[in-house]
């Protein structure tokens, strides 16, 4: 489904990343671990089309969508949950859902947000105050939910879980389960070693813009130099 | 000291001018409120619409109240191709150099004008510009009741299209969250280009409906952007109700200072309130809080 070959990108005259590779197969759930400043958010946001890479290839259905605008990434189905929800802070609940179906899924949005508020109860509640104004774990439930709406094919978690209390990072995890059940392939970025590697078919690890390691997610729980850096084992 | 019936027929009539003072301050901060520039062009697009206007009337025979929305769809495709192709090729999307170069952009328009056009006063003399209804205090002409009437449906259908349309949310939605825009799939240029589009619209509606009042000269835009600039600054930056409120007191203060310190001397209360403001509420009247 989404193919990142040999990708070097990164600010200007900052390279961040160097040559990473990475796939994510139909209805799969891969995580990409990495510590502070490995370029994870990097990476997500090049396949994004935030930023165009410097170098490399992505692919995503085998269409070549390296450096496309970010309207044309969403319209193809890549939708990402950003890191630090970006919602809307002027707009009511309601309206940042509809926002996420500005582009994609347009003609279901109704419905969609019917399928938004059955996850995410809590929103409704909430749907005609200011998005600004909602709790830090409802922001990110609005921010998943407002990436549900454009129905996504690949969904991009970028650490779905921060600041989360640690109930709420059960359910989140739960939640991402559920939606993987239902078809949804996922990259999830993620600090909870332990929990992502439990719920992922395959992981990366990524440092200082490379990657290092890779393989089926129960294999890597059991490796001993990941279980030295991340789980301080 | 005057007379009551005096001061109220004063702020009756400055409250039909502070209207189209609003609708050229809405066009001000939609651009402000998304974009984050402020548009230095804008007293100069609303001069080139004048004359549009104007030429309209006095080659075409068009009405200027018939030629608005023409004039208005005008302004607004001069100003998403000015975004486009100029403003956003040139800035490199930093904020400083769009400054610089809507200030060019003026430069080079005022000068166009003052050689095609020359700095004669022209003035549409509209057949029926002297009728109107009497209040009793006051009398009020058919223009200044039409610039009254149109800019508050303009202001209400503007505040429908960002209430209550897809493109008209997009907006907010740039204006506030880039990135989460991006994520969305909002094309974020287009956004732009609309929002200038429609800021320049806002001062196309509002030539038409000036130049039954006002002669056109080149340097015309000063005067409005100023009083535009005070405005906003008085609502609040990028505030829509703001922008509303602002006019119409900056109208009355104008209209009842002229009455008080002479025409001439009237336009001090609008730099009076600049200053007030500024001093004791420089967020303005409806702006928010810089965190
Ligand atoms: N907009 C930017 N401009 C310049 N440098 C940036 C920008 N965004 C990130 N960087 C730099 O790129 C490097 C990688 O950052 P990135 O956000 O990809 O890391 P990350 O792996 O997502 O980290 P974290 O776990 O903290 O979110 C860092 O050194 C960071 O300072
Ligand atoms: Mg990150």
């Amino acid at each position: 489904m989404l193919e990142v070959r040999d990708l070097e990108a990164g600010y200007g005259a900052v390279q961040v990343l160097f040559g990473v590779s990475l796939d994510v197969a139909d209805n799969e759930i891969v995580a990409l671990l990495g510590s502070n400043g490995a370029g994870k958010s990097t990476l997500n946001n090049n396949v994004s089309g935030l930023y165009a890479p410097f170098a490399g290839g992505i692919r995503f259905d085998g269409a070549d969508i390296t450096g496309a605008p970010s309207d044309r990434i969403v319209a193809e189905g890549i939708i990402q949950v950003p890191e630090g929800r970006k919602i809307f802070p002027n707009m009511t609940v309601r309206e940042n859902l509809e926002m996420g179906g500005y582009r994609r899924g347009r003609p279901r949005r109704s419905q969609n947000i019917d399928r938004v508020i059955r996850v995410f109860p809590r929103l409704e509640e909430r749907f005609s105050q200011l998005a600004g104004t909602l709790s830090g774990g409802e922001q990110q439930m609005l921010a998943i939910g407002r990436g549900m709406m454009a129905e996504p094919r690949l969904l991009i978690l970028d650490e779905p879980s921060l600041g989360l209390s640690p109930l709420l990072v059960e359910e989140m995890f739960g939640l991402i389960r559920r939606l993987h059940e239902e078809g949804l392939a996922i990259l999830l970025v993620e600090q909870n070693v332990v929990q992502s590697l439990a719920l992922a078919d395959r992981a990366y690890v990524i440092e200082n813009g490379r990657i290092t390691l890779s393989g089926p997610a129960a294999e890597l729980i059991e490796n001993p130099e990941l279980k030295k850096s991340y789980l301080g084992l | 000291m005057y007379d009551f019936s005096i001061i109220l027929a004063s702020v009756i009539n400055g409250t039909m001018t502070g209207a189209v003072y609003a609708l050229v301050a809405l066009g001000l901060t939609l651009i402000y409120g998304v974009l984050h520039i402020i548009n230095f062009a804008h007293g100069s697009m609303l001069m080139v619409a004048m004359y549009a206007a104007f030429f309209l009337f006095a080659a075409g025979g068009i009405d200027p109240y018939v030629a608005l929305p023409l004039v208005a769809a005008l302004a607004f495709a001069f100003g998403y191709a000015l975004q486009r192709s100029v403003i956003s090729k040139t800035s490199h999307g930093r904020d400083e150099i769009i400054l610089l170069v809507t200030l060019g952009i003026s430069i080079v328009i005022e000068n166009a004008a003052l050689f095609f056009f020359t700095s004669n006063e022209r003035l549409v003399t509209l057949p029926y510009d002297i009728e109107g209804i009497d209040l009793g205090v006051t009398f009020l002409v058919v223009p200044q009741l039409a610039a009254f009437g149109a800019s508050l449906v303009i202001t209400f259908l503007l505040w429908l299209f960002m209430a209550r349309t897809d493109t008209g949310k997009a907006i907010r939605a740039v204006a506030k969250e880039r990135l989460g825009a991006r994520l969305v799939g909002i094309n974020v240029d287009h956004i732009f280009a609309i929002s200038f589009g429609i800021g320049t619209a806002c001062v196309g509606a509002a030539a038409c409906l000036l130049v039954p009042t006002f002669p056109v000269t080149p340097q015309i835009g000063y005067v409005f952007v100023l009083i535009a600039f005070t405005v906003v600054v008085l609502g609040g930056m990028g505030s829509f109700v703001g922008a509303l409120i602002g006019g119409l007191i900056i109208g009355i203060a104008e209209s009842v200072g002229g009455l008080f310190f002479g025409e001439t001397l009237g336009k001090i209360s609008i730099s009076l309130i600049f200053i007030l403001v500024l001093l004791f509420r420089p967020t303005g009247l409806f702006g928010q809080r810089l965190r």
